[in-house]
């Protein structure tokens, strides 16, 4: 068993712009109201950064600088862990269509831009960050295995790390076969001792065995649970949102999930 | 070992599909024709064929048999690193997109190519084995990194053992990004050369299985010493000038094994033969090791693996341990003046007790691995 604190949470969805303002709604105390995501970019970034960046890199920054906040720590400071299924979905798609047709020109910002860890590589220079980085995938596992990472880092190394977890949808032909059906993205500072920002603490462990994932109560966040991988970590901030002790489970792959319990600091 | 030693290079003239770019590469033939288990046919891709390919040399599933017999299935990890996974599959159906509608040909599997993750779930499905398991993707440091995951999920006991290792594959976007860059050479990639002008692209794969050290299996072992791991926070494809994270993945790595630079008997270079690469890890390596400590890059024979580039020269780091023996440079011909660490041109014999690998990647994403004898 992994144990661990929460001390900061970023969220931005499909009508949820921001932790702090849906708390109510995750806890069931107010009604889910899906509206377009709203995407800005982020004013992290330096200009020559900014026009470049995609929707991954402007969700993964708006989540991360939420938390940060929260946290009320210096965003040099805190390792990252950064996971998604997919990465920048137009960018593939773009890049794909023109190596598909003559003449083959991938710009130099495409290509950067094509790596898995595009989204980390931005927010360490917005953040300013020489901490330790990584860019994970497990396809719809990703959240899970985001967290089971950061849970490691925090618990093995004793680092403080900011878990970022983001997906948006791919355009068409990609979008038929791969269908994620909104742009969502959370974050998590993760601590290994409990201080004056702590929100919860957390135990995580990895189980084998065949169970039920928890799903979400309002039908509206279950789809969107069930449409983006990185949204398979809401029935955390569900859990967060509530106030009081709770126990949920996030599925893994070959019948293995996570066990988390979260309990109020 | 045996190309090692008579300085066999795998570069060739690039003649990869239709690509029109004067370079040269390193292309494992076979693959054109290759096929990966049929009850996998849904994950067939360059990519898997390649890590299946890799996953029958030396014995290697063999061992992942015992292996799994001896903590069971659910025991052991797959962490394994991939740039661009699958991704050929995709730009290759991008040709055949229905002319009506724009959709992809039914033949088109996403989840079991194109994915980042397909990687670890062919080889998890191939070597039956159903621990925890991801893709690092971090571009060029990818397969480095994972022996930092593996090395934690075993310290926290999630798993015993873990299957971690690397595979990337020659594609389009790779060889055409990388030209757009400016940083593909037309000659045989020149590491650490005053001439060098850019990489030559690779594709290759490598597995390692890591144990917990015990009295039984310790007598011969080559030992993780240390990892570290840093951001360079610059730049999204130039590396920090100064060695910045270069240095700070070095002195984190020696930090973590708890040895002092003048322990390392030789550093294998990420040395990709750009000239902002050999220029900011050279400052790097003066800066924490002073001209001491014999290194070099291997890029000459391997050519630039990318996502693979960390597990294979973290394995060419092992056989320098195992043989006594320091790989030079291939095609490496005048040294660059302004560089001044202790590289080696040819190859040489030495007692190597321990080896620090470098692997940096885009977005600035570095790792330093040692790997020798325990102290």
């Amino acid at each position: 068993m992994m144990r661990f604190f929460i001390e900061g949470i970023g969220l931005l969805g499909p009508g949820l712009e921001g932790w702090s303002a849906n708390r109510a709604v995750l806890g069931g105390g107010a009604a889910y109201l899906p509206a377009p995501t709203q995407l800005r970019a982020s004013a992290m970034l330096p200009a020559a950064e900014r026009r470049r960046a995609g929707v991954p890199i402007n969700l993964a920054l708006a989540v991360g600088q939420e938390a940060f906040l929260q946290s009320g720590r210096d965003t040099k400071t805190a390792a990252t862990v950064f996971t998604s299924s997919g990465g920048d979905n137009d960018n593939v798609h773009a890049i794909n269509s023109i190596l598909a047709t003559a003449p083959r020109e991938v710009s130099p910002t495409r290509f950067h831009n094509s790596v898995h860890n595009a989204a980390a590589g931005y927010w360490c220079i917005a953040a300013g960050s020489h901490e330790p980085s990584t860019s994970l995938c497990a396809h719809d596992a990703s959240f899970a295995a985001g967290l089971l990472e950061s849970a490691m880092q925090v618990t093995v190394d004793g680092a403080v790390v900011a878990l970022i977890a983001y997906d948006h949808p791919y355009p068409e032909p990609l979008h038929t076969v791969r269908p994620v059906t909104a742009a969502f993205a959370m974050a998590l500072i993760l601590a290994p001792r409990q201080n004056e920002h702590s929100l919860a603490a957390i135990e995580v462990d990895f189980v084998s065995g065949k169970t039920d994932e928890t799903a979400m109560r309002d039908t509206g966040l279950e789809a969107l649970r069930r449409g983006v991988p990185a949204a398979r970590g809401l029935p955390l901030l569900s859990a967060l949102a509530g106030g009081k002790s709770a126990q949920i489970r996030i599925a893994y792959f070959g019948n293995n999930h996570l066990d988390i319990r979260v309990t109020p600091c | 070992m045996e190309a090692l030693r008579t300085r066999r290079s795998g570069l060739v003239p690039c003649a990869f599909d239709d690509v029109d770019l004067e370079t040269y590469i390193a292309k494992v033939d076979v693959l054109d024709t290759f096929l990966v288990r049929s009850d996998l046919a849904a994950y067939d891709c360059r990519n898997n064929r390649l890590a299946q390919l890799c996953l029958e040399q030396d014995g290697f599933a063999d061992a992942i048999i015992a292996a799994r017999n001896k903590y069971g299935a659910g025991r052991i990890g797959v962490f394994l690193g991939t740039s661009t996974s699958g991704i050929l599959q995709t730009e290759l159906a991008y040709r055949r997109l229905d002319p009506l509608s724009g959709a992809l040909p039914p033949d088109f599997h996403y989840a079991e190519t194109q994915n980042t993750y397909s990687l670890a779930g062919f080889v998890a499905h191939f070597l039956g084995l159903c621990g925890p398991s991801f893709v690092v993707s971090s571009a060029c440091s990818s397969s480095a990194k994972v022996f930092a995951s593996a090395a934690r999920m075993m310290a926290a006991g999630v798993c015993d053992a873990a299957v971690v290792g690397g595979v990337d594959s020659l594609c389009l976007s790779t060889l055409y990004g990388f030209n757009s860059l400016g940083l593909v050479s037309r000659f045989p990639c020149r590491p650490y050369d005053a001439e060098r002008d850019g990489i030559s692209v690779g594709e290759g794969a490598g597995f390692v299985l890591l144990e917990r050290a015990t009295a039984v299996n310790s007598a011969n072992a080559i030992y993780l010493l240390g990892v570290g791991e840093s951001s360079d926070a610059y730049h999204m494809s130039t590396p920090h000038p100064e060695g910045l994270g270069a240095k700070l993945a070095m002195q984190r790595a020696l930090a973590s094994a708890g040895l002092r630079p003048d322990e390392i008997d030789y550093i294998n270079l990420h040395g990709t033969a750009t000239r902002s690469n050999d220029a900011s890890e050279g400052k790097a390596v003066a800066e924490v090791f002073g001209n001491r400590v014999s290194c070099s890059s291997t890029k000459g024979w391997t050519g630039h693996l990318l996502g693979a580039a960390g597990i294979t020269e973290a394995i060419i780091a092992m056989l320098a341990v195992a043989h006594s023996f320091m790989p030079g440079s291939v095609y490496t011909r005048r040294l660059d003046p302004g560089i001044s660490i202790n590289y080696l041109i040819e190859n040489s014999e030495a007692n190597i007790g321990r080896v620090l690998s470098n692997s940096f990647g885009f977005g600035g994403s570095n790792c330093s691995l040692i790997l020798g004898r325990q102290t």
